[in-house]
């Protein structure tokens, strides 16, 4: 498979983590080697970076990079704080903006998020904003020097899988830099549709972290993501409505 | 006090598992030494005291579970025979433990004997509620995955849980009932193993272990803070001295989150902060949990109207700053599940740090240094599992031992 680019920098994994919902340390530890992730994000809220043995040091050991990110941050303020924490902390200009409107369906907030995203380009940080799935907006924020888009599939931790793979594919077809399915990923389907619709990249967390084995979801979120790469980069055949023989009928 | 240099053991950590230990180690007549700063004062101060492994149980947990279970069944007689050893008749304010205005007037444990109403052990079952169809249906596969365990579990309609509980909001969907699960005062736990240890002449010496003494490859006792560094503690309970170190045959740590600095152990702080109200009727008779929008919650009901609400869970080093968001989100969703429990008084809120490890086991028993043993990591369980790590510390469980064996991280590079 093809290397990921963001900002630059290269991954060969496609398939992004989050670490939220794992019972235990272990469990996370066992379910990110599965995935063979190279890049995972961490909420920085209620987190000491300086903690010893925390999620941070399983991710250390691993070597895979951290994506900081503002999770249930309700203000552009608070997200921008959080970041510049965060950077301290960590010594990484990269984060993932999340700004959220509500506790109940936890959708972002475009307006708070565009806010956040113009300050921290500003500032000069990596931005890679999570967003609805608004091709409008998914622009505006890669004009605005966001390193990335994220639109969501469906609502964080919901599992409900892509429920516009239209508005994505719009998504896909304008943006110059790389489309990241986040959020809503279900099982391992979901993350092969997404990829099959151009995504360069899945991130998704509860969909492993809460499975009934983390460890074997995880495996299978890396092989779905890899398939999906690779029948995008295949070109599917088009839909028919009646059959086509696959050997020559006539000699 | 034994000479020193004797035989002596040394317990690190005056809570509920190192005062424990400390306690069933006296009591087969071995020399023990307790060390801890503020005994009572850690973790242990600040749990719920949840004696909980069936409604707790997570799908990648099972070592946890049967670890859980097995403590759980040896309670009832760990309980009798500490109250006993205390001295504790259960005659409500007249024991002395650390109660609140209006204690000793439990309504629901009438029929419970003295000793285990001192403790306020209490075995009326938890009740884990859902909302939204959901929810309903997470619990449903949770029950399932619990019936293939084996574990008693009860399915219950909404109306149902409410006949229990009816306090719960109207909104309640439905529920589970793990009937057997059980709870005990923390506080009132420590209390009694201080007292009983007292009546056995332990002593037990209010000072910070900074480190471990070695001679001869191996460990030797422990070096102490000078008592200047702790002066909040300096004049408590005339014990005399504080010497310089402990020294003894084995040191057994069980420093809770503290453990990682006297030893290589991966074992790290959990923050949760929690909550205590106060009814002046108890609102609850159940312990009761349910998740609401994502985050779960517990509510556990005492004999004299005190109400438990807990309890995040953040990895925040060694902070224990009680936060506006910590107690926000407490209430918020306790609210959710009793609406009633904004009437109450707040009596108390804290912010504890349990020792976590990696696989959320503890470790139990001798480590690869000669003299040196651990009773620790018992991340959110150490109220629960106190009676099994003495079990398995004293050589009385050996099928479980090698689920919670201290080595078993050694191997992780």
């Amino acid at each position: 498979m093809d290397d990921l680019i963001i900002a630059g920098e290269k991954f060969s994994s496609r398939l992004i983590m989050g670490t939220g919902g794992a019972p235990s340390l272990e469990v996370l530890d066992q379910a990110l080697v599965a995935s063979g992730t190279e890049l995972t994000t961490v909420a920085m809220r209620r987190l000491d970076p300086g903690a010893r043995g925390s999620v941070l040091d399983v991710l250390r050991e691993r070597d895979i990079k951290v994506l900081p990110n503002t999770a249930g941050c309700f203000t552009a303020g608070e997200a921008v704080l959080t970041a510049r924490l965060a950077r301290e902390a960590l010594g990484t200009d990269w984060v993932k903006l999340e700004v959220i409107a509500d506790e109940r369906t936890l959708l972002p907030d475009p307006i708070e998020t565009f806010d956040a995203a113009e300050r921290l380009v500003a500032d000069g940080f990596v931005v890679l904003p999570y967003i609805g799935d608004d091709p409008a907006l998914a622009r505006r924020l890669e004009q605005a020097g966001c390193a990335a888009v994220m639109p969501l599939g469906a609502p964080i931790g919901s599992g409900l899988g892509i429920r516009n793979p239209h508005n994505i594919e719009l998504i896909v077809e304008a943006a110059s830099v790389p489309v990241i399915l986040d959020a809503g990923i279900g099982t391992a389907s979901d993350a092969a549709l997404a990829m099959e619709l151009g995504c360069d990249a899945v991130l998704l967390a509860t969909a492993v972290t809460r499975a009934q084995r983390p460890d074997l979801m995880a495996a299978a979120m890396k092989a779905a993501v890899t398939a999906g790469r690779l029948a995008r980069q295949a070109g599917r055949i088009p839909r028919r409505r009646y059959a086509e023989a696959s050997s020559p009928m006539t000699p | 006090m034994p000479a020193k240099g004797a035989q002596v053991d040394v317990i690190v950590g005056g809570g509920v598992v190192g005062l424990s230990v400390a306690w069933r180690m006296a009591r087969e007549g071995r020399p023990v030494t307790v060390v801890d700063p503020a005994p009572g004062k850690g973790a242990s101060y600040a749990a719920a005291g949840m004696l909980a492994p069936v409604s707790e149980v997570t799908y990648t947990e099972g070592p946890l579970l049967r670890l859980g279970v097995a403590s759980l069944r040896r309670w009832p007689a760990f309980a009798a025979e500490l109250a006993a050893d205390a001295g504790f008749t259960g005659e409500g304010d007249a024991t002395g433990l650390v109660t609140g205005p209006g204690a000793g007037t439990g309504s629901g444990a009438g029929a419970a004997p003295a000793e285990v109403r001192a403790l306020d052990l209490r075995a009326d079952g938890t009740l884990d509620v859902a909302f939204g169809a959901d929810d309903m249906a997470a619990l449903g596969e949770l029950a399932a995955y619990m019936e293939k365990l084996d574990l008693p579990v009860e399915r219950l309609t909404g109306r149902e849980c409410r006949r229990l509980e009816p306090m719960l909001a109207p909104s309640v969907r439905g529920g589970l009932l793990a009937p057997g699960d059980a709870w005990v005062d923390p506080r009132r736990v420590t209390a009694a193993l201080l007292a009983a240890l007292e009546r056995l002449d332990v002593p037990v010496v209010r000072a910070r272990a900074t480190g471990l003494l070695y001679e001869g490859g191996r460990v030797a006792g422990v070096r102490l803070a000078p008592p200047s560094s702790e002066p909040e503690h300096e004049h408590e309970h005339g014990r005399g001295e504080v010497p310089g170190e402990v020294r003894g045959e084995r040191v057994v740590v069980a420093a809770g989150a503290w453990s990682s600095e006297l030893a290589e152990v991966p074992v790290r702080p959990v923050k949760g902060q929690i909550m205590r109200l106060r009814s002046p009727q108890p609102l609850l008779r159940r312990c009761v949990r349910g998740t609401v929008h994502g985050s779960s919650v517990y509510l556990v009901p005492r004999g004299d109207g005190e109400l438990v609400v807990g309890a995040t869970q953040e990895e925040m080093g060694f902070d224990t700053k009680v936060t506006a968001g910590g107690l926000y989100e407490l209430l918020r969703d306790a609210r959710e599940l009793v609406p009633g429990v904004t009437e109450l008084e707040v009596a108390d809120v804290v912010a504890g740090l349990r020792p976590g490890t990696p696989d959320n086991l503890p470790l139990i028993g001798p480590s690869g240094t000669p003299g040196l043993a651990f009773a620790t990591g018992h991340h959110r369980g150490g109220v629960l599992l106190a009676p099994l790590t003495t079990a398995i510390l004293l050589g009385e469980e050996s099928e479980l031992a090698a689920l919670c064996a201290p080595g078993r991280f050694r191997e992780i590079s």
